[in-house]
């Protein structure tokens, strides 16, 4: 089976505190720590292991500058067979239709069974998979936490849905499916895999390579754009304990006493 | 305007969203008319139940669509839908399944998972999202001229309010024909029940990505027992594996209503809040001052859990000797 995954490289929100700049027109950059989008990484995993069973390759696609170089080596490491870069300055401020317009063209220049993107990522629109679904007419299905894979042409999977149950269906090939985080378990990756794929070449793409018209991507083709960026003052917040552990162990103490959360 | 809202029912009921995409949709244009579109099988229930808060109710009914599908209704809609509507769904599964794809196949604009709605200049809707699980909100534009597909968060336009505008059912049903698909629907697998139901217990320690390793969990366990009470966790650590489904809070997870809520190293995504009801008294203890998990609480320390945690369980066992 011949497997795509689209990644993203994404600040990373368990390493970082996520501060808005001072003119609100983005977040604060600088010395953020970056990785794959974890939703992404769950998708490669999941890619690897199908072709572990029944054969075929793993290639991962991420839109981005150079830097996202190093998110694709790293599921290079991982497993994946391949990697491609779609990376133009006519790309930048695509809004989701926009990202699903060059994906699409990315698509249709190779040749794969199954589509796997991550359920949502940094926006948290979890719009980007269903759109090219969409856009090449093939089956989608999203929040996917297991693939089964039946014959030739067909999957099992399911879907998460609220409660912890289970959606569970079948998939006809080619389709695209957009993956739940906890799916599996994605490998660790050492430094002695990513020094073995340092040197790989990684194939770049621009919009004229892809035949993309610019005038449907990029800041021209978004109806949806951000204009700021802010921190919302909900209601009063949370009355903060000061004081060192010993003296806030205490005041805990004492407010799950009087609450009666001690039984 | 032109503003459809699509209501997922359930069991012969309207979801609690019916109410508050209908206030949604007031919002972007108070003067917008406001069509309901009730989908499924023996859903008369439903539309009567809709009608006090829509103009009209477009009844689809259909044998096919007695299980909601997002790749039926994905094409069902688009065909349905007049030019330039605006199409409001909550977000949540069914609306991931099918909505973007509905603005993609309807070649209208998409946006997602909208908070707050700011209102109208000319045919450009402005509306307020979150990014990075709700760390940052942003001030967004969507050109709804040719038409828009919108979800919104559920629980933001949630109201007591009782609407009474009392629009009438238009049967739709002979309008749609049941598309094929390459997806078909097999049945709903039913969550595992784990050996404590956390949606009945009055007091919970639940612990998220802050414990940062396995070998940590057995200390949230430990102040749970110090306590008395029962342990849950947000999503990450089910993921990790590092405990069982049975004990996830949030919208993929358990509904809880506690009484206290102890929030031991989670952030506060809104799939997580999402599952917390009746607002309880909440503690959060969290590294990051700026995690969302502050703006809900009532009580805040900014710290870490694996420093709290043991002194925290220590002090309760000596004053329970």
């Amino acid at each position: 089976m011949e497997i795509l995954v689209c990644v993203k490289r994404v600040p990373d929100t368990s390493e970082n505190e996520i501060e808005v700049n001072s003119e609100g027109s983005d977040i604060e950059r600088d010395d953020l720590v970056y990785s794959i989008n974890e939703w992404d990484n769950y998708a490669v995993e999941e890619a690897i292991q199908i072709v572990d069973k029944v054969g075929g390759s793993v290639t991962v696609m991420a839109i981005g500058d150079d830097e996202s170089e190093e998110i694709i080596r790293r599921e290079m490491a991982m497993g994946a067979n391949n990697g491609i870069l779609l990376s133009d300055d006519a790309f930048e401020k695509s809004d989701g239709r926009g990202l699903a317009t060059i994906l699409k063209a990315a698509v249709d220049k190779g040749n794969y069974d199954l589509i796997l993107t991550g359920a949502q990522s940094d926006t948290g629109a979890a719009q980007t998979g269903a759109m090219l679904a969409a856009m090449l007419d093939r089956p989608f299905a999203s929040l996917v936490n297991l693939v089964e894979v039946q014959d030739d042409s067909t999957l099992k999977i399911g879907r998460e849905i609220d409660g912890g149950n289970q959606e569970m269906h079948e998939i006809k090939l080619p389709c695209v499916l957009s993956i739940q985080t906890g799916i599996n378990e994605p490998r660790y990756v050492g430094i002695r895999g990513i020094r073995k794929v340092a040197s790989v070449e990684i194939p770049t793409m621009g919009a004229s390579d892809l035949g993309i018209d610019s005038s449907t991507i990029g800041d021209a083709g978004a109806k949806t754009k951000t204009l700021d960026y802010f921190v919302p003052e909900l209601g009063e917040g949370a009355e903060m304990l000061e004081g060192d552990t010993d003296e806030i162990v205490e005041k805990l103490v004492e407010i799950l006493k009087s609450k009666g959360g001690i039984k | 305007m032109q503003i459809f809202a699509y209501i997922v029912n359930k069991d012969g009921k309207a979801d609690d969203t019916a109410l508050e995409l209908a206030l949604a949709a007031k919002k972007l244009d108070s003067d917008a008319q406001v069509t309901a579109i009730v989908a499924g099988s023996g859903i008369d229930n439903v539309c009567q139940e809709v009608s006090a808060a829509y103009n009209e109710i477009w009844k689809i009914d259909n044998a096919a669509l007695s299980y909601p599908d997002g790749e039926i209704m994905g094409k069902i809609l688009p065909k349905l839908l007049p030019d330039n509507a605006v199409l409001l769904l909550a977000h949540e599964y069914l609306a991931m399944d099918m909505a973007p794809g509905v603005a993609i196949r309807s070649d209208s604009a998409y946006i997602a998972d909208i908070t707050d709605i700011e209102g109208m200049d000319g045919t450009t809707g402005k509306f307020v999202r979150q990014e990075f699980s709700g760390m940052v909100s942003t001030h967004n534009t969507c050109d709804l001229s040719n038409g828009a597909v919108i979800t919104v968060r559920p629980g933001v336009f949630a109201s007591e309010e009782k609407p009474s505008v009392g629009g009438s059912v238009v049967d739709k049903s002979g309008d749609i024909e049941i598309p094929e698909t390459n997806r078909k629907y097999l049945e709903t697998v039913e969550a595992e029940v784990g050996d404590v139901d956390i949606s009945t217990s009055e007091v919970l320690v639940s612990v998220g990505r802050g414990i940062e390793e396995e070998d940590n969990i057995d200390m949230v366990k430990d102040l749970a027992e110090a306590m008395g009470v029962d342990y849950s966790c947000s999503r990450p650590i089910v993921d990790a594996k590092w405990m069982e489904k049975s004990r996830q809070v949030g919208t993929s997870g358990k509904t809880v209503k506690p009484k206290i809520y102890m929030a031991m190293g989670i952030s506060g995504a809104f799939q997580h809040l999402g599952g917390i009801k009746g607002s309880p008294f909440m503690i959060a203890i969290n590294k990051n001052p700026k995690a969302p998990i502050f703006q809900v609480a009532d009580i805040g320390v900014e710290g870490d859990v694996l420093d709290i945690i043991p002194d925290l369980t220590e002090k309760i066992q000596e004053i329970k000797g």
